[in-house]
């Protein structure tokens, strides 16, 4: 395949690199000379100097004959312009953009690029994996009536452990529904106990989910028995 | 009509006085606060800092309500991204973008911005007064 790489910062230095070792036709495009010649003495013959969300560049380039045109530079607008002129005006069948403002993801789409990659997105889910006690996950949002469903999971070293539901001073209008325990589900009643690790869903006002929040994973032993609000 | 531009350039200052003068309400974006110099000190109209390809800087902007929104930065792409998300994201009647590169002006009035190249008009206004003749370019 020939692939068109736009930016040769170290994201399209190293995609580069690792499509030709997959044995793709690759040419990096990128503006500043000297980065030009840094990326030429290490992968050889594959660059070309100039700004590539101009179309006489792209021609150059030969982007009409190309399967795909992945746009990583560091800003977003210009990882869209390069995509859209190579889908639009070359044709490109594939056309991949970069993006750093998570929220320009929907604006990409709408806009017709194939594929984005969001590296902030990237990290950020590998951080809300990583953090498994931060888990208090809203499920299901009932806009009309102004109530949620969270999913929340008891860390390893919670306070709650053993703490039966009674005990629980929950913020008002909030409800645990269900309480999922190693497999096995279990409607509770005031006198079930916690466990650590246990998976709960409560029904709450969106108004209060902080509040949820803080009881269940509050640090200090205060977290049993928090103060009336 | 409520009205925002984005720069507040030469361009993007001149025009947000004259359509403040006509009577519009004017809402000038810029990224750099020093910008809005230009505006003149009894500019009626609002500014505020931000960055017109943000989807929240441009909500808070106003571009839900907008009847008309220029992009005038200095940056072709910037401009080309910002028209786009007014026109499409948003849905503002009216969006005219500056595109100073005339290719790039060829493929996006292709996908449909109102787009303005100075570079083009400058260059027909010049061959006319210098030969006596109409440019052959068209605009």
């Amino acid at each position: 395949m020939y692939i068109i790489v736009a930016g040769g910062g170290k994201v399209g230095f190293y995609l580069a690199r690792e499509l030709i070792a997959g044995g793709h036709e690759v040419l990096l495009i990128e503006k500043s000379g000297a980065r030009c010649e840094v990326i030429a003495a290490e992968l050889g013959n594959v660059v070309q100097r100039g700004n590539a969300d101009e179309a006489s560049v792209l021609a150059d380039a030969g982007t009409n004959r190309a399967s795909v045109v992945v746009a990583v530079t560091g800003d977003d607008e210009d990882n869209l312009v390069i995509c859209q002129v190579a889908k639009r005006r070359f044709n490109v069948p594939r056309v991949i953009a970069r993006i750093n403002n998570p929220k320009n993801e929907g604006i990409f789409r709408l806009l017709g690029i194939d594929a984005t990659v969001s590296s902030t997105d990237l990290i950020l889910s590998v951080i809300e994996q990583e953090i498994p006690e931060q888990a208090l996950v809203p499920l299901l949002r009932l806009r009309h009536a102004d109530v949620e469903v969270v999913d929340i999971t008891l860390p390893k070293d919670s306070t709650l452990d053993g703490v039966a539901l009674r005990e629980l001073r929950l913020p008002p209008e909030s409800l645990i529904a269900f309480v999922i325990r190693g497999g096995e589900s279990i409607f509770p009643s005031g006198t079930t106990t916690l466990r650590a690790g246990d998976e709960i869903l409560a029904l709450t006002r969106p108004s209060y989910e902080e509040d949820l929040r803080k009881l269940f994973f509050a640090r200090s032993g205060s977290a049993a028995a928090p103060r009336p609000r | 009509m409520y009205v925002i531009i984005m720069g507040c350039g030469r361009v993007g200052a001149r025009l947000a006085q004259q359509l403040v003068t006509a009577g519009h309400e004017v809402m000038v974006l810029d990224m750099v606060p020093a910008a809005f110099e230009r505006l003149g000190r009894d500019f009626p109209g609002s500014t505020m800092v931000g960055n017109g390809i943000d989807h929240d800087d441009l909500v808070k902007a106003g571009v839900e309500r907008a009847d008309a929104f220029a992009a005038v930065t200095q940056g072709d792409n910037r401009n080309i991204m910002a028209a786009q998300i007014a026109k499409h994201v948003f849905k503002v009647p009216r969006v005219v973008t500056r595109i100073y590169d005339p290719i790039r002006q060829d493929t996006f009035k292709a996908l449909g911005l109102d787009a303005i190249s100075p570079t083009v008009i400058g260059a027909q206004v010049f061959y006319s007064m210098l030969t006596g003749e109409e440019s052959p370019e068209k605009g």
